[in-house]
């Protein structure tokens, strides 16, 4: 029986979640809500959804036993749910492809999403080019700069990017650009918001479109040794993957997850994104969720080494996971996630984005406390091409300030 | 004091024909000792009301001019606190009704009874939350209806009738009408169905609707106060301040008022 049916009618996890939205953007999001009902009772839309997982995804994704991993650690047998693997070389498009859909069930053309790496910017530039929907990215003019590889591939696939100089100029303000574009121009685009995040029905979509990745890596695990997993693992900025991931073993007590913050240079400094570590509830674009604020209620900026986990809130569904104890979340330092990157890429052959190797570094912490007949899974969601530069430059720094 | 106070001043410069206008001003933009200032000048140069904005660091309802505005405020190091306690130096001799304009995250932080408390010690008449829908409101409007201070809900040109209908019932004060469907800031004109929807609101609702956003010239506010009972005008009045051009801010209240 399915005791766990969180978000509740107002769209609240416990008392986390919500609406906090300005009056003009309340009918689009409670017509969202009905279209996505209505969608997902609709066996013609999983099944077109269905199709482009694997068709154009290239679903499943593998459930790879890390023999070598595993090994060197010496403790339990580790999996590495494969989302490097899907189209576009992350678990976002899980996400973009259902949201796309349903923009056009509700008969819109248009669509506006922020970036902040360039991943869901990415994902979602790819799956309108597929559709035919018109796309605009905001994304902060300091990740611009960052990252000019992602931006020519939006705009390869035909999408508009937009730079923001508000503020800090990343993916906070990449957002408030997004949500006031949709603000003013809510009649005929639909905002697709790239984690668990936002007002409701936000959370809940993203997290029901990711939870395909927890899903398959509950039935691969039992095909492979007959049993659930003892542990999952997954990165958390926003949290969708880790939300995807989680999402179905919520009522499986006996697994137990995960979720794994950016400490960038360490929680107790002011350069971390440890959000549930280091933060306060309170309500930030459109959700009521743990926050990196001041004592008045500003909102802090983020920092991570991995830009995608750079964000000052998380969703409101891990917020309440923490609360009630389900979901442990650990913090790993922009330097243990460097020496994972690297560990994996040495071990497996797999370079992981910086955001994964966070969860690949916490792994290999839990694996000193779990023993041989024990299994760990971790949510590998994506590759790290586009890291290659970054890491090589700060490895180089990293060099020269020792010599 | 508080929501009687506003719904008085309100009616009696209704009952003299003449439209109500409600400028919107940074607290803080320019230095907090400019806070008291600015409302009396506003208040001579005609004013019903002062709508007193309280910087956040991420304002989704505004446009570039009261982002930017509200980004000098903070570094100034305004905060809720600070403006409370400004404001409430001139309690007993001030005659105009003031209204805070607040995101919902500020007054979380701050506790929304102490909120309410110190809003009513410091002669605070009226809240405005651009980021909270009816669903949403509970607990924030009993804080406020304990120390009777009008909560003034804004309606939406997306808002369909029945929820408008609701929306207008509820306010306090007077009614908050967006009268663009976007953010804050200055619009060469509005559109057709702005109109309609004026008309429709102030048929519909109890307490006198004031149209806001994208009005920046006495033409613009008297024409749309044509169709309601006034108008509030923002971004035109905070980069004027920022200018130092209060003789346009004198002009542009005088010339719709008259």
């Amino acid at each position: 029986m399915q005791t766990y049916t969180f978000p509740d009618e107002s769209g609240k996890y416990g008392k986390f979640g919500g609406r906090y939205v300005p009056e003009l953007l309340m009918p689009a999001v409670l017509e969202l809500e009905k279209a996505y009902e209505a969608a997902r009772k609709d066996p013609s839309f999983q099944e077109e959804l269905n199709n482009y997982l694997t068709e154009y995804i290239g679903r499943t994704t593998p459930l790879y036993e890390a023999e070598q991993l595993s090994k060197h650690l010496g403790g339990p047998k580790i999996y590495l749910k494969r989302e490097d693997l899907n189209h576009t070389g992350a678990h976002k498009i899980n996400n973009t492809i259902g949201q796309a859909l349903l923009t056009l069930r509700m008969g819109k053309k248009k669509v506006v999403a922020e970036t902040g790496a360039g991943q869901h910017g990415v994902a979602t530039a790819t799956v309108c080019s597929l559709l035919g929907l018109e796309c605009i990215v905001f994304m902060g003019d300091e990740d611009i700069k960052r990252q000019k590889l992602n931006v020519f591939r939006m705009e390869l696939l035909g999408a508009k990017v937009v730079g923001v100089s508000q503020g800090s100029a990343t993916l906070k303000d990449a957002v408030n650009e997004a949500l006031r574009y949709w603000v003013n121009n809510v009649h005929d685009t639909h905002y697709i918001i790239g984690s668990v995040v936002g007002p409701h029905p936000f959370p809940r979509i993203v997290r029901d479109f990711q939870s395909v990745i927890g899903t398959e890596t509950k039935q691969q695990s039992i095909e492979k040794q007959g049993k659930l997993p003892d542990a999952v693992v997954a990165c958390v900025g926003g949290g969708s993957n880790a939300m995807g991931m989680f999402y179905p073993f919520v009522e499986d007590k006996e697994v137990a997850l995960y979720g794994v913050e950016a400490a960038g240079k360490g929680v107790n400094t002011n350069e971390h994104a440890a959000t549930l570590t280091g933060g306060s509830p309170g309500m930030l674009h459109g959700t009521f969720t743990y926050l990196l604020q001041d004592e008045a209620g500003q909102i802090q900026e983020a920092a991570s080494i991995s830009a995608g986990l750079d964000y000052p809130g998380i969703g409101p569904e891990h917020s309440h996971l923490h609360d009630t104890g389900r979901v442990t979340y650990p913090s790993i330092t922009d330097e243990e996630a460097l020496e994972a990157f690297q560990l994996l890429a040495k071990l497996e052959g797999i370079i992981p984005a910086l955001e994964s190797a966070h969860a690949v570094a916490y792994a290999c912490k839990l694996a000193k406390e779990m023993s041989a007949d024990q299994s760990l899974v971790i949510c590998l969601s994506g590759r790290g091409d586009k890291d290659v530069e970054q890491v090589k430059a700060k490895l180089e720094e990293d060099s020269n300030g020792k010599a | 004091m508080g929501k009687h106070k506003l719904e008085n001043t309100l009616h009696q410069i209704k009952a003299t024909g003449k439209p109500l206008f409600i400028p919107y001003m940074m607290a803080g933009d320019g230095g907090i000792d400019q806070i008291n200032e600015r409302i009396n000048f506003l208040e001579e140069c005609g004013a019903s009301a002062i709508e007193l904005g309280i910087p956040f660091s991420d304002p989704v309802a505004d446009g570039p001019v009261i982002q930017d505005a509200g980004l000098r405020a903070l570094k100034n190091g305004t905060t809720l606190k600070l403006v409370l306690e400004e404001v409430q130096k001139q309690k007993e001799s001030r005659n105009i009704p003031i209204i805070l304009m607040t995101y919902i995250n500020p007054i979380w932080n701050y506790g929304y009874e102490q909120f309410a408390k110190d809003c009513d010690a410091a002669g605070v008449d009226g809240i405005i939350i651009p980021d909270i829908p009816m669903e949403e409101e509970e607990e924030i409007a009993a804080a406020l209806s304990d120390q009777s201070i009008a909560f003034i809900r804004l309606a939406a040109m997306t808002s369909p009738d029945e929820r408008l209908k609701k929306i207008a019932g509820m306010s306090e004060g007077f009614l908050y009408a967006v009268s663009v469907s976007g953010t804050t800031g200055e619009r060469a004109q509005h559109e057709d169905s702005t109109i309609n929807y004026l008309e429709k609101l102030t048929k519909l609702s109890p307490v006198p609707v004031l149209a806001g956003f994208g009005i920046s010239n006495p033409d613009q506010a008297k024409s749309l106060a044509a169709y309601c009972d006034g108008v509030i005008v923002g971004s035109k009045i905070v980069h004027l301040f920022a200018e130092g051009n209060q003789t346009e801010i004198r002009e542009l209240i005088g010339e719709t008022i008259k």
